[in-house]
């Protein structure tokens, strides 16, 4: 446990070096909040709310679940199929400890880093610039602390499972592409879950993807009862388990037919 | 005359390489096509939603799409100069392409041809086809010209902003994330302007002039009376842009130290 520890920390501190890229980031996330925002007035008109969102709720989910995205948000596919490509993971395989485990270590290191770095302060200057609301009540923060959480492993399953592909189709940049593209429409990054007609959202149920950005910024932005929350809360957690199957079934494929191309 | 005929040896060249790796032109291709799928999801479903986004309807914005499309594909094939500061600075290849007797620019622009890009304009032309059909929209026999006139307008725009953002590299050789920032500011420009803030819409019209990719031009084949102005003035801005673009790089280049060795 503890060399897992270790590489969250390691990570942490290898991001804090290169901090300075960082505060362009959060220009470029306001910049994508305010696109939206003006965009989403202009979609409620003189509308008071659509599917039971008001337009100031529309705005914090907008703002919330791009900060949240800095959270959950890693390159380990990326970074995977360098390795993978590059030979380097059969070093990596030689090694004391579980890859995929210790990839999800890195990716929570980078995501721990960014939340006190870029989504705290990005929050911060986001609420003073639009109008956005935040409930001060202490068990929605709470929910929401968790929720995020298991967002994160949703999206970093999706990704480890992108990046183990490499391993059978050698070179998958277009598949990352079109993945992460996939994650932000289906996910609720750009609209809510609630937007999509009735059969969208009923494929959509039967799908990981909700439960890495709609989930959270719904129980953020109170769209949600408490009940609707916990229901929520539970089916991210059995994504999570779910997610768990594919991962190991690949990662042994893996093993089996690896071909180190170089290294 | 001889800059044409590099053009063409380029293109050549290009064409092998690009066809030895058939399979991952098609991943990309195919991941293009899903990203601008999305986009169309994203106009679908809003306006499922509401009828008017201040007097621009679900079709209009759906032309405006299309119409953008287009010139972003020019834009992409021709100036792929995202990565200049790591690719021609950090690693001094930029020494390589000084001794060489065209013009600077020109010689990255053709190394840099990413000509796939241009399938995207396919995409963008059906788009528009497809919306220009169910909001009746006639075609007059000087269209087609003036539609070649916009697009290229709309990509000097673009190049031009890019390679100003390139021409930071000459006076300070650190690395910036500015270039991704303007992609997103960039996409600003598909929307009808006027759901903006005043400010903004200063910024997009004269200081970073996206919406002349897409909405001003556009707006002109929509038959929006109020913006012809602007439409017209697209080639004229573009050129602007993207001839100053040009005089900052020269000077640029003359500023030119070479990193290492």
């Amino acid at each position: 446990m503890d060399k897992y520890l270790e590489m969250i920390r390691v990570r942490f501190l290898m991001m804090l070096a290169y901090r300075t890229n960082y505060y362009t980031g959060i220009f470029i996330y306001g910049i994508n909040i305010g696109a939206y925002y003006f965009l989403w007035t202009a979609i409620y008109g003189g509308k008071e709310q659509i599917q039971g969102l008001s337009v100031i709720q529309m705005t914090t989910y907008v703002a919330i679940s791009w900060m949240a995205r800095a959270f959950y948000f890693n390159n380990l596919d990326r970074e995977m199929a360098m390795e993978i490509m590059e030979g380097k993971v059969a070093v990596e395989l030689i090694r004391p400890y579980n890859y995929l485990g210790m990839k999800t270590m890195q990716g929570l290191g980078e995501g721990i880093f960014r939340l006190f770095f870029f989504s705290a302060p990005g929050l911060v200057i986001v609420y003073f610039i639009f109008p956005i609301r935040f409930t001060w009540d202490l068990s929605v923060w709470g929910l929401f602390a968790v929720s995020i959480l298991l967002s994160f492993f949703i999206n970093t399953q999706l990704n480890l499972l992108t990046g183990l592909t490499t391993f059978f189709l050698y070179n998958n940049t277009g598949l990352i592409r079109a993945k992460r593209v996939v994650i932000d429409l289906f996910s609720g990054l750009l609209l809510p879950i609630s937007f999509f007609p009735g059969w969208a959202q009923e494929i959509m149920k039967y799908l990981p993807f909700q439960g890495i950005s709609y989930i959270p910024s719904m129980i953020f932005t109170k769209g949600f009862s408490h009940q609707q929350a916990i229901e929520a809360l539970g089916q991210q957690l059995l994504w999570v388990i779910i997610l768990v199957i594919p991962i190991q079934l690949l990662w042994h494929a893996a093993k089996k037919q690896l071909v180190i191309q170089g290294g | 005359m001889f800059y044409v005929s590099m053009f063409f040896q380029y293109l050549s060249q290009y064409l092998k390489t690009r066809l030895q790796y058939r399979a991952d032109l098609f991943v990309e291709f195919f991941s293009d096509l899903l990203s601008q799928a999305i986009n169309l999801v994203f106009i679908l479903v809003v306006f499922g939603h509401t009828n008017l986004l201040h007097g621009w309807n679900r079709d209009e914005i759906i032309f405006i799409y299309g119409f953008f499309l287009v010139p972003y594909a020019v834009f992409s094939a021709f100036f792929n100069i995202w990565d200049f500061n790591e690719r021609y600075i950090v690693k001094g290849e930029l020494d390589r392409i000084l001794t060489r007797p065209i013009h600077s620019l020109f010689q990255i622009i053709l190394e840099r041809l990413e000509l796939e890009s241009l399938f995207g304009a396919i995409t963008g032309l059906a788009v528009m086809f497809y919306a220009g059909s169910r909001l009746g929209i006639e075609l007059h026999w000087y269209d087609p010209f003036l539609f070649i006139v916009f697009v290229i307008g709309g990509a000097l725009v673009y190049g031009g902003v890019f390679i100003m953002l390139a021409c930071i590299s000459f006076w300070a050789d650190a690395r910036t994330s500015l270039m991704p920032m303007m992609y997103n500011i960039s996409n600003y420009g598909r929307y009808p302007v006027n759901i903006y803030n005043k400010i903004i819409r200063f910024v997009l019209t004269w200081i970073l002039p996206f919406a002349f990719v897409g909405v001003y031009p556009a707006a002109f084949f929509l038959g929006k009376n109020e913006w012809y102005w602007y439409s017209f003035i697209t080639p004229v801005i573009g050129i602007l842009f993207f001839v100053f673009s040009v005089l900052l790089w020269n000077q640029g280049v003359k500023k030119y130290r070479g990193a290492g060795n």
